[in-house]
């Protein structure tokens, strides 16, 4: 929180250097995933219309939920939408007996009753977002539990009241857990829609995708303020705690649309992972949206990219061919998570990789001037200095390979010239490791002026925050220090030119 | 529960009590979470055009009284006046800056979108920023020094910088009233003096100032008025009659006994019989 660095132009300028290495090593990996699947699926020619629907089904699925999850994952609330898959379950049911019943009163046809029950799933399920969300706050409240608690609590309570409502009235719901759970996503594009060859359930996740477009492109300020500083928010009149309801109940809603095709785990999957790897890879909420929907559309061509083709290239070779494919909304949860792991590893700022070439490239410059700063003090001594590579590793107490290529390095860029094994500084060399030295004993005088520390205490931090003192740091030292010529040893301090 | 114990006052006895000039007049206000009072029996009205401290030991409710004329949390009784009308019939009038601690500074926005937030009431729901907003929002982080950073994502900012862009938002607000939550707190000496700066050409333009201040060294220096509390209002007015030892003595020796055994009571719900 209290961070008193900041990052200089520069710095930010080469984190977008690694994004770019980011979208392309993503984009690669992806590519290159697709084009082997894509192979086998053309050798086997296996793939037809049904498999095109399946994909654009999933993906359509998977952007819709991508949508209200940027904004829970925003406000740290992705458990809400963990919980929310859940909670409409016994929405689900409810809603299944309301059409039931409507059709036994003869108020509906059974031609109309398909349309009635999923109406009532959608109406059901805004009702059912805000209440699980008003639930757990009383939980909370009463309960005195973190929230955490009170959402683990409320969900696992209506998800087994479902489950009750489904084995008690089995007769009259015909839902089955696990197609609840991972989806039927390959059965249900064959359902297409009256007079054309378009499978209904990409009809509603592509309307459920366009109605939450609209309303982010709408609401885009509305939910960034409430949702980044929801005290300000209300204060000006965007009440945060309604637009918290409203997140909620358009979740729910996106949810059971989705639920249907893919599953409620593929559900959650496609709520959280798009937003968490899209914020690893961006710091602005527009992009964030944007590489949230590309990532979700990806995961789903992915996903059933490998569901058709990894089982058989991985089983065939163990000796059991007969493992062909596998569940695709399953496959997109793997892809999904794959992405992420990608994101985590390449991403600019929070990347594992870029991290360790961050700290790879400050442990070799820190080699490098130590190099020139011991060359500067050996001249001072002995008015030459010459060493070759070991010499010089046992000195800086390094090991060989990192001082070898720091030679190089120096080298490249004229610091040092080589004359047979031995290196020796350049004019510019000697110019930087004079202001090196320079750092080093104006740090050691300073200390010595101000923590009143024996003169054997100085030298190791000096030697590690020589590295860090800039030009201005450095001016500001030498002011402090007034006209302090010589360091605590009685070495005269460089002056910063000539 | 405390609705019953504390009756309402009258409705000609609120006019009364509330002068429609005052940028902000409290009558009577008592809040409590968890039924517990946090603040008892507030009466306060603000003086136009003044820098007013609100100081007190920690958990004297200062930031609650903020919230409470905001809406932000219930009231169990009393009334607030801003410029004499309820608050959210005023809400364009009053800027607002939260603790720094509040919110979330790894969000995805710069900060030059969390500048421009402070118009989205003017800009009303549903329009996008356009770019003269934004501009608006550039000119309010020149004023605060920090137009070099318009592009960085906040969590690139150190405390001050965080707390510059603060109140660059409330500056374009364009407020008649400031609440200020501890625009004070972990600063560096350049950013306090901003700050300070900011505060005094406020009152030049004619604001009242209200801020919630820690450091008691620096209240005479920087403020006008002051308005001591702890629980209770100890006291309140120029700097200069009441910074005074023994009302400091009075605010900060220590909560008043009584009063936190009875909200301890009204907590459990024990009644006296």
């Amino acid at each position: 929180m209290n961070q008193s660095t900041t990052i200089s132009p520069n710095d930010s300028k080469r984190r977008w250097g690694y994004a770019r290495v980011s979208v392309v090593s993503l984009s690669l990996i992806a590519l290159a995933v697709a084009s082997l699947a894509l192979r086998r699926v053309m050798i086997a020619k296996e793939w037809d219309s049904n498999d095109t629907w399946t994909v654009a089904t999933a993906a359509l699925a998977a952007m819709a939920c991508a949508l209200p999850g940027v904004f829970l994952v925003m406000r740290r609330q992705s458990m809400m939408g963990d919980a929310l898959a859940h909670t409409t379950l016994p929405g689900i049911v409810v809603a299944f007996l309301i059409a039931h019943a409507m059709q036994q009163a003869g108020w509906i046809s059974s031609a109309t009753y398909d349309s009635w029950r999923h109406a009532a799933m959608f109406f059901g399920a805004l009702v059912i977002g805000v209440v699980s969300a008003i639930l757990t706050e009383w939980v909370q409240k009463l309960g005195r539990v973190e929230a955490s608690a009170a959402l683990g609590v409320v969900f696992t309570t209506l998800f087994a009241v479902g489950l009750l409502l489904i084995r008690l009235k089995a007769d009259q719901v015909h839902i089955d857990p696990d197609c609840v759970l991972y989806g039927i996503i390959e059965t249900t594009v064959m359902d297409t829609i009256p007079n054309a060859d378009v499978p209904r359930a990409a009809v509603v996740n592509g309307l459920v995708l366009l109605a939450n477009l609209l309303l982010v492109a709408i609401f885009f300020k509305e939910l960034r303020i409430s949702a980044f500083d929801p005290a300000i928010s209300t204060a000006m009149g965007i009440n945060a705690q309604a637009m918290h309801y409203a997140l909620m109940a358009v979740t729910a809603a996106t949810l059971v649309s989705a639920f249907e095709s893919v599953g409620s785990i593929l559900v959650i999957a496609m709520l959280i992972a798009p937003a968490a790897t899209a914020h690893l890879l961006t710091d602005r909420l527009d992009h964030l949206i944007a590489i949230s929907l590309t990532v979700a559309a990806l995961s789903a061509f992915m996903g059933h990219l490998m569901a058709i083709t990894l089982p058989a290239m991985v089983f065939t070779p163990l000796g059991y061919p007969e493992v062909v494919d596998t569940n695709t909304a399953g496959m997109m949860a793997v892809a999904a998570g794959g992405l992420f792991v990608v994101a985590a590893l390449f991403g600019p700022r929070y990347g594992v990789v870029s991290k360790a070439i961050d700290q790879a490239r400050l442990t070799q410059s820190i080699i490098a001037e130590d190099i020139l700063g011991l060359l500067y003090r050996l001249e001072e001594e002995s008015g030459t200095a010459a060493l070759a590579i070991n010499q010089l590793t046992a000195m800086i107490g390094g090991r060989t390979w990192p001082t070898y290529f720091a030679v190089r390095g120096l080298a490249s860029s004229g610091d040092v010239a080589t004359r047979g094994n031995n290196c020796e500084l350049s004019d510019s060399g000697r110019e930087k490791a004079k202001r090196l030295v320079r750092a080093h004993r104006l740090w050691e005088s300073y200390m010595a002026k101000h923590f009143d520390l024996p003169a054997d205490h100085l030298h190791e931090t000096a030697a590690l925050v020589e590295h860090f003192l800039g030009a201005e740091l450095r001016e500001e030292l030498a002011a402090e220090l007034e006209d302090t010529a010589e360091d605590p040893h009685g070495r005269l301090i460089p002056p910063e030119q000539g | 529960m405390i609705r019953s114990v504390l009756t309402q006052p009258s409705r000609s006895k609120i006019e009364n009590e509330h002068p429609a000039s005052s940028p902000l007049s409290i009558h009577d206000m008592t809040v409590a979470y968890h039924r517990k009072p946090v603040i008892w029996d507030i009466d306060y009205t603000a003086p136009q055009g003044k820098l007013v401290a609100i100081v007190g030991p920690n958990g004297a409710g200062k930031s609650t009284l903020i919230s409470a004329v905001l809406d932000l949390v219930p009231k169990a009784s009393g009334e607030v006046r801003v410029f004499g009308e309820e608050y959210h019939k005023q809400r364009n009038r009053v800027g607002y800056v939260p603790q720094r601690e509040s919110v979330d500074w790894d969000f995805p926005v710069n900060a030059l979108n969390v500048v421009a937030m402070g118009l989205y009431r003017k800009i009303g729901w549903c329009l996008p920023v356009m770019r003269r907003h934004r501009q608006t929002a550039m000119e309010a982080l020149d004023r605060v020094g920090m137009a070099d950073y318009a592009k960085r994502q906040i969590s690139q900012l150190s405390g001050g910088q965080q707390q510059r862009v603060f109140l660059a938002r409330a500056l374009v607000q364009d407020a008649d009233l400031y609440l200020m939550d501890e625009p004070f707190a972990g600063v560096d000496a350049s950013t306090e003096r901003a700050i300070v700066e900011i505060l005094r050409e406020l009152r030049e333009r004619g604001k009242t100032t209200l801020v919630v201040h820690h450091d008691l060294q620096t209240v005479t220096e920087y403020f006008d008025h002051v308005l001591l509390l702890n629980m209770r209002l100890v006291a309140t007015g120029p700097t200069s009659e009441v910074f005074t030892r023994e009302n400091l003595r009075k605010t900060y020796g220590g909560k008043l006994a009584l009063l936190d055994q009875v909200g301890h009571k009204m907590t459990l719900g024990e009644s006296a019989r």
